[in-house]
This record gives C-alpha cells, sequence and structure tokens, in this order.
C-alpha cells in the first residue's frame, strides 16, 4: 500500500502543518512516511503545498506528479493539481473558498466547507486540521485519534485552549464527512 | 514504533548528526537550501558547550575550519553548492596538511548561482578534487534522512581517522524533507583519538607543531605526496561502502545514489510490474567508489542503467568499474528536475528493448 | 695555567630571544622582518607565554616565520589568517593566538578577513608588516604602495587615479567596537624600537585581558623591491612612508600601564633590553 497525497493552498493556510500531521500520525501508526514542501520565493501570500507519502513499506521518490488524494484549500490550486489526480483518487475542496465548476467525473470530489467550519470550531486558522479530520475520516489511512495525539503533542506547549479548538477542527473535519467513504 | 523513532526534517537530522559525531566547532555561511543546519546548530552547539560562529563568507568558514581541526577539534562547515565552490581553496590546504574536517554540501543545481532545486552536478567536485593537487576527501552520499543523520554521525570518526576531509553529499530535496528517522536522545560514545600533531600550544612539547602544507623543494613534496596517497588507498581498500535493492535476480541494474537512487528504486518496482527484472545498486560512498562490488553485481547482469540529476558525472566511476563487454548507459537530468519514478522506468524499457533490439 | 671563565664572572647582556629557534633568517638584506620577528618573540619570552602559543603565518616574504618560532605555528593560505586564529581562538580560548601578516595579505586579499576578525572584537594579536610591496613575488604593486610608487606592476608610478589610494589599516579598522588596539610605528631607527615594544605589550595584554581585536602596524623596509640602498630605504620610511601612514596609537581599550615590561613574565630569562632601551 502507498497513498501519494498533496496538500496544496496558499502561503499562511497551514499547509505544511497539515501535511506533516498526516506525516507524523503514518510514522506514529507504524506506517513509512515522507513529506516535501514546496513554495515560492515569497515568506508570505504565495502559493504552498507539500507533497506527503503514506506507505507500509520503504518509500522510493518522496516526490510525484500523479496524485492519490489531493487536499485542496484554494483555486489555482484546484486549477494546477486537479488535473492530475489519478482516476478513481480522491479529490478533496475547501468548498469555503472553491465553487468547483466542472468536477471530474473520474475522481471521487468530496466538499468540505473548511473555513466555516473552522470559524464555527474557534478559529479560521485552523481550517488545515479541518481538512487533515476529514481526510482521515474518508480515506482510513492514518487514524483520527493518531492525528489527535500528534496535535495534544505539538500543541502541549500552547496550552488546552489551542489544543482543544484544533482537536474540536479536527472533530468538525470528521464530522462533515459522516457517510462518505472511499 | 520505537521511541527514537522522530519524523524529522533531512537538514534537521545532519545538525544533529554533528552534535551526535562529537561536533567541537562549526562555523558556517548562509545559503539555501540547507539553512536548517546552521539554524538548528546556532542553538545546539552552544548549549552542548561548544563553538557555533556565523562566519562572513565561505572562504572565512573554511579557514576559521582550518583552524580550528588545526587546533585538534572537530570541525565542521554546511554549505550548498556555490559556497562549497568558494571554500576549495582551502579545502585543499586542509587536505594538504593532513588535516580532518566534515563539510556537507547540500547540492543545488549549477552551474553559477544556477538554482536552489536539487541537482547532483557537484559529484566531480565532491570525488575527484575540485581544490588543487593531488588529493581526495571521502565521501559519504546519503539517500533518506536516517543516512543523512548516521553519516555526519560517523563522518568525524573517519575523518580523524584517517586525517582527511569527509563530505556528506545530500542534496536539496533530502535536506527539505522529513521522514521518519532513528535519532537517540543521547548519541554512542565517542572514541577520542589522539592528536599529537595539534598545534594547541607546546604545554611541555619540546619540539613545536607545525601546521603546513608548504614543501619548497620538490622531492618532499613529492614524498608528502607519496605519504598522502598511501592513506588513499589505504581508504580505498577499507572504506567502500554501498548497498542494494531487488538484486537478486536482476537482469538489468540501476546505478544511482542519493535522491536519485530513492526515484530508481520506485522505478525499478514499477519496471519490475511490467515483467522487467531491474535492481538497484546505490554507492553509499562515492569516494571511494564501491567498484568491486559493482563489478560482481554487473558481470551477472546484461546491462546498466546510471542515473544522476547531472550530465553524466558518477556514470565515470561506473564505466571504470564495469566488465569489458558490459553495456553502461545513462539517463540524467540537470538544473534541478526530478524525474518521476515513471519517466525512469521508461528509460529503463527503452535501454532494455535497446539491448535486445 | 689559564684560568677559565664560569657563568658567574660574565654578564650576558644580549641574546637570542627564547622564543626564537636558533637559524639564520631567509630575509633580503636590509629587510626589517628580523627585527620584527626578533620583537615577537620577544614578546612571547615576556609574558611567558611560549608554552601555549599557536601562531599563525601568512603568504608572502614571512610564509616560512613557522621556522623562526619556538612555538607551534601554522601557514594559513594567503590572506585568511585572522580566519584560521579566528578557528583556533574560538577552539582554544586559553591559548595565545597571533598572527603575522604583511600587506598584501591583511589588506588586499585577505581584507574581508582582516574586517571581520576586527568587527567581531576576537581576541587575537596581529603583527601587522607593512612595506607598501609584494616582496616575495617579485616587487607588484600592493594595496599600501603610496601614490607615484613605482612597482613592476605599475611601472610609471602608482597613478591613484586609475590604480586607487593606498589603504590605512589603523584608520579603516578604528571605527570598529571590536578592536581594542591599535597603532602604528616605523621600524626605521632603534629609538622606534621602544615604542614598537610599548605597543606590542599592549596589543599582548589586549587579547590576554580578552578585551577584543589587537593590532601592531610596523612601517617595514624592502630595500631589494625598492632598489634602494638599506639606509636609504629606511631613511625613505621616516620621510616618506610615514607622511601617508602617520605613526601612533589609534585605539587603546587595554588597561593602563600595560605598555611596561611584565614584572613577572614566566620566560624572562632570555630578554635584555637593547642599547636603545638602557638609555
Amino acid at each position: 500500500m502507498i497513498e501519494e497525497i498533496i496538500f496544496a493552498g496558499f502561503g499562511g493556510q497551514g499547509i505544511l502543518l497539515g501535511g506533516g500531521l498526516i506525516a507524523q500520525a503514518a510514522m506514529k501508526d507504524g506506517l513509512w512516511a515522507t513529506w516535501f514542501p514546496s513554495y515560492g520565493p515569497e515568506m508570505r501570500g504565495g502559493t504552498c503545498n507539500c507533497l506527503v507519502a503514506c506507505s507500509d513499506d520503504e518509500i522510493g521518490s518522496p516526490i510525484f506528479n500523479v496524485y492519490d488524494t489531493a487536499l485542496i484549500m484554494n483555486l489555482p490550486s484546484l486549477e494546477k493539481f486537479g488535473p492530475m489526480v489519478h482516476p478513481g483518487g480522491l479529490l478533496m475542496v475547501n468548498s469555503s473558498l472553491i465553487r468547483v465548476e466542472k468536477p471530474r467525473s473520474d475522481v471521487r470530489l468530496v466538499e468540505v466547507p473548511v473555513n466555516d467550519l473552522a470559524r464555527e470550531a474557534g478559529s479560521d486558522r485552523a481550517a488545515n486540521v479541518v481538512m487533515v479530520g476529514a481526510f482521515c475520516a474518508v480515506r482510513s489511512i492514518v487514524r483520527p485519534e493518531t492525528v489527535a495525539d500528534v496535535l495534544r503533542e505539538k500543541f502541549a506547549s500552547k496550552g488546552p485552549k489551542v489544543i482543544d479548538l484544533n482537536l474540536r477542527a479536527l472533530e468538525f473535519g470528521r464530522r462533515a464527512v459522516e457517510g462518505v467513504t472511499v | 514504533m520505537s521511541d527514537t523513532r522522530r519524523l524529522v526534517k533531512g537538514n534537521e537530522a545532519l545538525a544533529i548528526g554533528a552534535v551526535h559525531g562529537g561536533c567541537e566547532c562549526f562555523f558556517g555561511y548562509p545559503i539555501t537550501p540547507q539553512n536548517e543546519v546552521p539554524e538548528l546548530l546556532s542553538s545546539l552547539m552552544p548549549a552542548h558547550g561548544r563553538v557555533f560562529l556565523q562566519a562572513e563568507s565561505e572562504v572565512a568558514s573554511i579557514n576559521m575550519i582550518y583552524g580550528a581541526a588545526a587546533a585538534g577539534k572537530r570541525a565542521m562547515s554546511s554549505s550548498s553548492s556555490p559556497g562549497i565552490s568558494l571554500m576549495m581553496e582551502g579545502l585543499s590546504y586542509i587536505a594538504g596538511a593532513e588535516l580532518p574536517c566534515v563539510l556537507i554540501n547540500v547540492m543545488r543545481g549549477g552551474p553559477g548561482l544556477g538554482n536552489i532545486a536539487a541537482s547532483q552536478s557537484d559529484y566531480f567536485q565532491a570525488t575527484k578534487g575540485g581544490g588543487h593537487g593531488d588529493y581526495r576527501c571521502i565521501c559519504l552520499a546519503p539517500w533518506n534522512v536516517q543516512e543523512m543523520y548516521e553519516h555526519t554521525r560517523i563522518a568525524f570518526d573517519l575523518a580523524d581517522r584517517y586525517r582527511v576531509p569527509v563530505f556528506v553529499l545530500a542534496d536539496a530535496v533530502l535536506g527539505s524533507m522529513m521522514e521518519p528517522a532513528d535519532i537517540p536522545e543521547q548519541p554512542p560514545p565517542i572514541q577520542p583519538i589522539e592528536k599529537p600533531w595539534a598545534t594547541v600550544g607546546l604545554n611541555g612539547r619540546s619540539k613545536h607543531n607545525i601546521v603546513n602544507s608548504l614543501y619548497l623543494e620538490p622531492e618532499v613534496l613529492s614524498d608528502h605526496n607519496e605519504k598522502l596517497q598511501v592513506c588513499y588507498r589505504k581508504i580505498t581498500a577499507q572504506e567502500q561502502r554501498f548497498d542494494t535493492r531487488l538484486t537478486e535476480d536482476a537482469e538489468y541494474l540501476l546505478v544511482a545514489y542519493g535522491i536519485s537512487a530513492r526515484v530508481a528504486y520506485s522505478a525499478a518496482k514499477l519496471a519490475r510490474a511490467e515483467g522487467i527484472r531491474v535492481g538497484l545498486f546505490r554507492p553509499v560512498t562515492c569516494w571511494p567508489y564501491p567498484s568491486e562490488a559493482l563489478r560482481k553485481i554487473m558481470s551477472r547482469a546484461k546491462g546498466t542503467l546510471v542515473f544522476e540529476l547531472s550530465a553524466g558525472q558518477m556514470l565515470e566511476d561506473a564505466r571504470l568499474a564495469a566488465p569489458g563487454d558490459h553495456p553502461v548507459a545513462f539517463f540524467g537530468k540537470m538544473g534541478g528536475v526530478l524525474p518521476t519514478p515513471a519517466q525512469v522506468a521508461d528509460e529503463i524499457r527503452k535501454f532494455v528493448e535497446g539491448l535486445h533490439g | 695555567m689559564a684560568e677559565t671563565l664560569t657563568n658567574a664572572d660574565v654578564e650576558c647582556v644580549f641574546e637570542r630571544p627564547h622564543a626564537l629557534i636558533d637559524r639564520p633568517h631567509h630575509y633580503c638584506p636590509g629587510c626589517s622582518h628580523g627585527i620584527y620577528h626578533r620583537l615577537v618573540a620577544e614578546m612571547l619570552d615576556e609574558f611567558g607565554l611560549t608554552d601555549h602559543t599557536v601562531g599563525i603565518c601568512p603568504v608572502g616574504c614571512s610564509v616560512l616565520a613557522y621556522d623562526y618560532f619556538v612555538v607551534d605555528m601554522i601557514e594559513a593560505s594567503h590572506g585568511r589568517a585572522p580566519a584560521v586564529a579566528t578557528g583556533v581562538k574560538r577552539a582554544l580560548p586559553d591559548a595565545f593566538v597571533f598572527t603575522y601578516q604583511g600587506d598584501g595579505d591583511l589588506a588586499s586579499i585577505g581584507m574581508s578577513e582582516t574586517v571581520h576578525a576586527a568587527a567581531r572584537g576576537e581576541n587575537i594579536t596581529v603583527f601587522f608588516v607593512n612595506n607598501g610591496i609584494y616582496g616575495m613575488t617579485g616587487g607588484q604593486m600592493a594595496p599600501t604602495t603610496l601614490p607615484g610608487q613605482k612597482t613592476t606592476t605599475s611601472p610609471k608610478g602608482r597613478e591613484v587615479g586609475g590604480m586607487g589610494h593606498p589603504i590605512d589599516m589603523c584608520k579603516l579598522l578604528q571605527s570598529l567596537p571590536g578592536v581594542a588596539f591599535l597603532a602604528r610605528v616605523p621600524l626605521s631607527a632603534p629609538k622606534h624600537l621602544k615604542t614598537a615594544r610599548k605597543y606590542m605589550r599592549k596589543a599582548v595584554q589586549a587579547q590576554l585581558e580578552k578585551k577584543g581585536f589587537a593590532m601592531v602596524e610596523v612601517l617595514a623596509a624592502c630595500p631589494v623591491q625598492w632598489h634602494m640602498e638599506p639606509m636609504a630605504a629606511l631613511r625613505h620610511v621616516d620621510e616618506n612612508v610615514a607622511k601617508v601612514f602617520p605613526p601612533g596609537v589609534f585605539v587603546d581599550r587595554v588597561s593602563a600601564g600595560s605598555e611596561e615590561r611584565p614584572a613577572a613574565g614566566g620566560g624572562d630569562g632570555g630578554v635584555v633590553r637593547t642599547e636603545t632601551e638602557r638609555q
């Protein structure tokens, strides 16, 4: 088994951290994992994506340009990476910011209003975690409980408020796709 | 999951490897894509009571290393291609003066300013000189984050044992990617090596030590060079390292190192799914090149495809290792372009068809 | 029967500093390097530093200086002595670390290393020999060559419009807060040696007190490449070189009184005052 994922959006959406959560959880669940970042030369506001691979076997290239799953946080990323999802793959889009005009018939499209749900959870900034929660629920590569553990460790120094907010965001993401399986 | 397993960035693994390898002095100058190395060491080194100094240039860095290494300390720098070029004069002096040191090159695209994407076009520089004079540096080429840590850690032992500079030859992808690696909290103990030659002050010694690479008499310089060559021959005999994947039944070989070996490994699996029995041979030391091992594996195969992110540099060493009639072909990309496993698999297919065409 | 003199019967009035090896120097007749080497060795003796000193030589006429001092020595690449010294000093904070550099080495190819070592307030002592020419390579123009001075690469004389002005290193480094001591002195007459010693003691003391970067620049003669008789070369230093590079103290952040000879220097035995000093 190998799952090759792209997590893409613009700088400031927590793209690199979101992908890191998946890779970290995969490691904790005993899988091999790689994470590779890509961003423009600007420090703020540019395009940003990361590639995450999870596998039960040693991973070769950490870089790939066709994806099993694309987690898409903004429109330019949908236009750029949407067509690069494998036929039969999973395309998850942030429907708070994106309206999918012409959905591909050969991929599974899951729309999640991650910004709205994040706001509901307590902060717009947790939109990336909502997306991760939804991804874990749709595709059973990493367990949501493991991601929750990772969040608790990662934000341990920031206190219980931040941890609770992120755990809520993760849960909202999971609930948003209840009943959806791929 | 073991306790020591952590998700860590390649560049950070290099920095931790340096601390665990007993690095006592770090001197460096910022350059992308390796900046996490000095950034992390700027806090790790002082926390361990060791020296961290951001130098005014790579030229100064390598000469600070020269001074610290002459003073008997484990010294290193980390840089990327253009910065390494600036260090070549100093490296030649270090090699000439038989000083140990560790240099990390997180390679980027060249020549010139090039770009900051992954490349392997500094192979010649690392393995065949780079600076002036007949000298060699041990060159370790990690292919994952685990080896980024391990190679940097053991580089200091190798450097001290042979009194030579040791390169850790990485690239922009390995530097910026994260993956799980087993890195202990406490490093394994270091066996200190006596350095009676070090310039540390007489401290009661009757004869002064001189660290030097100047030998005005041709015969004396010739003898000095002979002595260096004896050391290089010893390294060649003792330190060749390599790794293989899927070679037991391989009819065809892919030879690649570092990040290309990762892509090649994926490509080999794709090719095998199509029924082409391909194996991967990976030089772990680029110098000394694992020629004997490669020759043996080549002699059981029908042909070899060398894959590098260069115009064909390691290719020359692979060709030198090949038995007389063994076909060796090449596929490479330059300028920071990293081919996909599918592209490399295509090349394998074409190569195999060509052999039987 | 002839009487035998014992050590008790004679007073030693002059001998080689212990820090200097008994070996003929390779320097040309009339060259100032020999004098400066001796002064450096005197400092090592006076302060009792020979047992824990590391010296760094440059590329240039004094490239072989490592053969003349009894202390541990490192031969640096051209211009990089301050970086090498930085590496040694950071590695061995308790060692006394000095560089010995000429003007091509320190002020041309090694300008960056010099300025940054000074800017960092690196605790090293720099003995700078300024003779305004590349001696070893055959008399080419140096960064400190005087305006109008003929060299093999400025055969019609240094024309500042195209070849630039000579660099006053003391003035240039003066603005840096990392500098603890900075002074210039000609080595053209015995009377100046006393001043040179005072400055050099300060430059040693600066390092011992961990005050920062210290440099003593000496205006030296190169009769061979200046195409002058040795005495004329010395007069040239006083009459022309010292006009462009005025002697004096440029920075002094070292404790008062440290220009005097240390009272309890460990390796005192070999040092005897010169005629000038006894006057």
